[in-house]
């Protein structure tokens, strides 16, 4: 069977690729593609790892098929950062310590930009029911929601 | 050198972690996100019984797929002779971890291993691994631990006879071992007794849950040498475990330490390296393998579920003169429960004049158990921990009144042997008493637990280099896999020792050709054992720091100091001398007799034991049973936070991976003895909106052993929660939840049973 071919954006910058139509949109991301940011932790949609924005809007890129991408724009964790400029919700993870191992990191960094692009200014209540599909084992989440709650402060302009 | 009571400049401080940005950007590679090329895809054919005997494995259709590389069986592997490994967190025989890896006439559990396959797909290899073709005997399953001690239990294994009993028994059990721990006289401790409690507990198996699944990445070159990047607990592991288990000299064997994705002891051992490298030898490329989730659940180790008694005995006054433990631990499929340290941990808070603890461990038909984060302890406290509670209420005593009465202290001689020293058990429990959490009110209709927990800590073989770099940065390697940011604590130690800034100094993780033998992260011993380490290879730095700058001046290196970074002369008699800086040394270090540097590989000793208190207020839903964490503290002696951060950290994740255990997470078998529940979404690890902030409170007793005072910190904090919580839930409802998880079906019935 031949592939399919697919013209997207991906962090910005123009991106075409091939690939079979059953393949995930995280499979083409990271085996064809070669952005390993997002991670496969369960391949179900209930560990949010593989978290990235499809037009603004939160997905798990398991559970989207990489032909969906056609004509959308793309949003990872390789492109959060401006340049050599991190995120507030970058810096104010590694500040707080908001991570451990590290690998749910790049899910909840995502999870995070969608609810603070939707909400600049959500309850602690409201960030613990965002973030409550993106699994972390090692920190028990209150350093994750103090990071959280920090950086929605310094977007809104409160604090550095 | 100590420097416990030195005013420290950069241990105690929460500088960004060195591996920070790398995992904040999605730039850290971790286990699966290495390729190679040429690189093809290997697959695991699994079992889909509980039990049963291989019949026969017919490979020829999966071979003759287009794409298909290599096809392994058993046959694959050279057979292991049955000997006792030691390289991870807990013992381990090689023949079984063979077999475990590769079913050999039998299979043990559902998801036993039987066959893989190597494809230049992973569609592929799914289609070959589907056209294996297997003929099973299905064999008689047992999965209870109560069921597989009957004598009239399936057997698992016809060459099992129980060992620790005498005499030997004559016929072949699910027993595996006997093991007893016995201080003073327990009859006479009863005998004494002025109050007696007794009840019965029961524990599920729960999994460590790391969210990456176990991957690799193995090179078989034609000349014999293997190249693994996998993550892992420690490479190390990996290199002896493949080289024994393949018959590979461990000096062709080189491991890669990928980044890790979490491993609460559950990446203490392999499943895939071995298959890995035999599916390249075979095919001759490149072989990645990366497990699923339902993978990870069926065939990678959870904890012990088990099943447990306890009986106390009391003066009215509070002492508690007897104190006896049954504890029945659900091995899996071999033997090798965390039964020892389960036996030892229960009373090990307490100073009890007769103790009397009895232990099995037993097999039945799941997967394999793996270390756990304090391996045994928490179940163990559970019981013992609500045991002490209902005393507690039987007496009409505090339960804090009740702890502190009978509490361990230095001196005490334990039940395993050990006399406690240099513990800060005392100092924990004052610390919980003046808490403002358990001096707050309870609102109404909610309850407050309390229960403690010890975990020993352990030290052993660790290695450390310290370079000096020509710009005079520094360099730090170590051969401990960084699970939670101990890359953070090695560079901050070493920046102390030098008397530098923190960004002058990198800590990274070298290779297993590239460093020292080094035992794996586990038992909570980076910071104390490796730290060590790091810490005397840094001091041999300065000494050649001081030599050099010795040289330079012409005068006797007794007679240079190093203070902040730099070289004195001793005193006024050493001559007048301006300070030369680490990096003016640093510069003439080639005319000043070579590079500067030093590696240091010890086997440390005088892990200083932990002790934590935690306090949990929880509110029962009427309707639905739901138990709900109102507020939660945790209270822990730490010896030294090199970090604060990630100490809280690993005080705060140990915790509520235990309200995890306590709360939700089971595994749940069919009749069939199948799995139901091997997802996330039924395999329920609490997530961010079941959970309130979680105070933790660092007490700081330093460990003399240790030359910062560092205590291990990552084991204790699972210890205490499901009998906090059990004992919060008594106070709400009046009602005891003997068996986990208090989930809320158990809870909704135990309330309607009471009505």
């Amino acid at each position: 069977m031949s592939k399919s071919h697919v013209t997207t954006t991906i962090n910005g910058e123009a991106a075409e690729f091939l690939c079979e139509t059953q393949q995930t949109l995280l499979d083409v991301l990271r085996d064809v593609v070669g952005l390993t940011g997002a991670k496969e932790g369960c391949a179900s949609g209930d560990c949010g790892a593989c978290s990235v924005l499809i037009d603004g809007t939160l997905v798990c890129s398991c559970l989207v098929l990489g032909v969906e991408a056609e004509g959308k724009s793309i949003t990872t964790i390789e492109g959060i950062a401006q340049g050599d400029h991190l995120h507030p919700i970058q810096q104010k993870f590694l500040e707080h310590a908001a991570l451990q191992c590290g690998f749910c990191t790049p899910g909840l960094i995502v999870a995070t930009k969608a609810l603070l692009d939707e909400n600049p200014n959500p309850t602690e209540t409201e960030a613990r029911y965002w973030l409550a599909g993106n699994l972390c084992r090692c920190t028990g989440y209150d350093k994750v929601i103090r990071a959280v709650m920090d950086a929605a402060a310094v977007m809104r302009g409160e604090t550095v | 050198m100590n420097y416990i009571s030195s005013d420290l400049k950069v241990v105690g401080t929460r500088p960004i972690r060195p591996d920070g940005v790398d995992k904040v950007t999605g730039r850290a590679l971790f286990s699966a996100d290495t390729r190679s090329a040429g690189m093809i895809w290997g697959k695991i054919k699994r079992s889909p019984h509980a039990h049963a005997r291989i019949v026969s494995i017919d490979t020829s259709k999966a071979e003759a797929l287009p794409g298909v590389r290599a096809v392994v069986t058993s046959a694959d592997f050279p057979e292991i002779s049955s000997e006792m490994a030691f390289v991870g967190e807990g013992p381990m025989n090689f023949r079984d971890l063979s077999d475990n890896i590769m079913a050999r006439g039998k299979v043990l559990y559902e998801g036993h291993a039987l066959a893989a396959v190597a494809a230049t797909t992973q569609a592929i290899a799914d289609e070959a691994i589907a056209l294996i073709d297997v003929v099973y005997e299905v064999l008689p399953h047992v999965i209870d631990v109560d069921e597989a001690m009957r004598v009239d239990a399936p057997v698992l294994h016809a060459d099992m006879f129980t060992t620790g009993v005498n005499p030997k028994p004559a016929t072949p059990s699910n027993i595996a071992k006997v093991v007893t721990f016995k201080k003073g006289d327990i009859d006479a401790g009863f005998a004494a007794a002025e109050v007696i409690f007794e009840d019965s507990y029961t524990t599920k198996p729960v999994h460590q849950a790391y969210i990456e699944p176990h991957a690799c990445l193995a090179t078989y070159n034609p000349d014999g040498q293997v190249t693994i990047h996998a993550s892992s607990q420690g490479h190390f592991m990996i290199r002896a475990y493949t080289a024994k288990l393949l018959g590979i000299d461990m000096a062709n064997i080189r491991v890669n330490p990928a980044e890790i994705g979490g491993g609460f002891g559950g990446k203490t051992l392999i499943y895939l390296e071995p298959v890995a490298v035999a599916l390249s030898r075979k095919s001759g490329k490149p072989v990645k393998m990366q497990m699923t989730r339902e993978d990870v659940f069926r065939a990678s180790g959870p904890t012990s579920g088990a099943s447990v008694t306890v009986k106390l005995g009391a003066k009215k006054d509070g002492t508690i003169v007897a104190a006896q433990q049954v504890l029945k631990f659900q091995a899996g499929a071999y033997a090798g429960s965390p039964i020892g340290p389960g036996c030892m941990c229960g009373f090990a808070m307490y100073d009890i004049e007769n103790i009397d603890v009895l232990g099995y461990d037993v097999v039945s038909n799941r997967p394999k158990v793996a270390a756990y984060r304090a391996p045994g302890a928490p179940i163990s406290s559970f019981a013992v921990e609500c045991a002490v509670d209902d005393l507690a209420r039987m007496l009409g005593m505090d339960p804090l009144a009740l702890r502190e009465k009978n509490a361990a202290v230095n001196g005490t001689k334990t039940h395993y042997g050990p006399t406690h020293a240099n513990i800060g058990y005392t100092q924990v429990l004052e610390a919980t008493r003046a808490h403002p959490h358990w001096k707050a009110p309870l609102a109404e209709g909610h309850g407050r637990g309390l229960a403690v927990g010890f975990w020993f800590n352990i030290g052993g073989e660790s290695s450390a280099t310290v370079h000096v770099n020509e710009d005079g940065s520094v360099v730090v390697a170590t051969g401990s896999p960084d699970v939670g940011g101990s890359r953070a604590s090695m560079g901050m130690m070493a920046a102390e020792v030098l008397g530098i800034d923190i960004s002058k100094v990198r800590a990274t993780i070298a290779d297993t050709a590239s460093i020292g033998y080094t035992f794996v992260t586990g038992g909570s011993r980076v910071t104390f054992a490796t730290g060590m380490a790091v810490t005397q290879a840094t001091e041999k730095v300065v000494e050649q720091l001081k030599a050099r700058a010795a040289q330079t001046w012409d005068i006797p290196v007794d007679a240079v100091e190093w203070r902040d970074g730099k070289a004195y002369p001793a005193g006024t008699n050493a001559g007048a001398f301006e300070p030369l800086d680490l990096a003016a040394i640093a510069l003439k270090q080639a005319r000043t007799g070579g590079p500067i540097n030093s590696e240091v590989s010890i086997n440390a000793q005088g892990a200083g034991a932990g002790f934590g208190a935690h306090i949990c207020d929880v509110a029962v839903d009427k309707e639905t049973g739901k138990v709900e964490i109102i507020r939660y503290t945790a209270i822990q002696d730490v010896g030294k936070a090199i970090h604060p951060s990630y100490v809280e950290g690993q005080i705060q994740g140990g915790a509520v991976q235990g309200i995890g255990w306590a709360l939700s997470e089971e595994y749940i078998y069919n009749d069939k003895g199948l799995m139901e529940n091997p997802g996330f979404l039924d395999y329920r690890c609490p997530v961010a909106s079941d959970l309130p902030m979680i105070e933790a409170v660092l007490v700081e007793v330093p460990n003399p052993r240790h030359p910062f005072g560092a205590r291990g910190v990552g084991e204790v904090p699972i210890i205490p929660p499901m009998a906090a919580i059990s004992n919060a839930i008594k106070g709400a409802t009046g009602l005891r939840m003997p068996d986990l998880p208090m989930s809320p079906p158990k809870v909704r019935a135990a309330m309607d049973a009471a009505l």
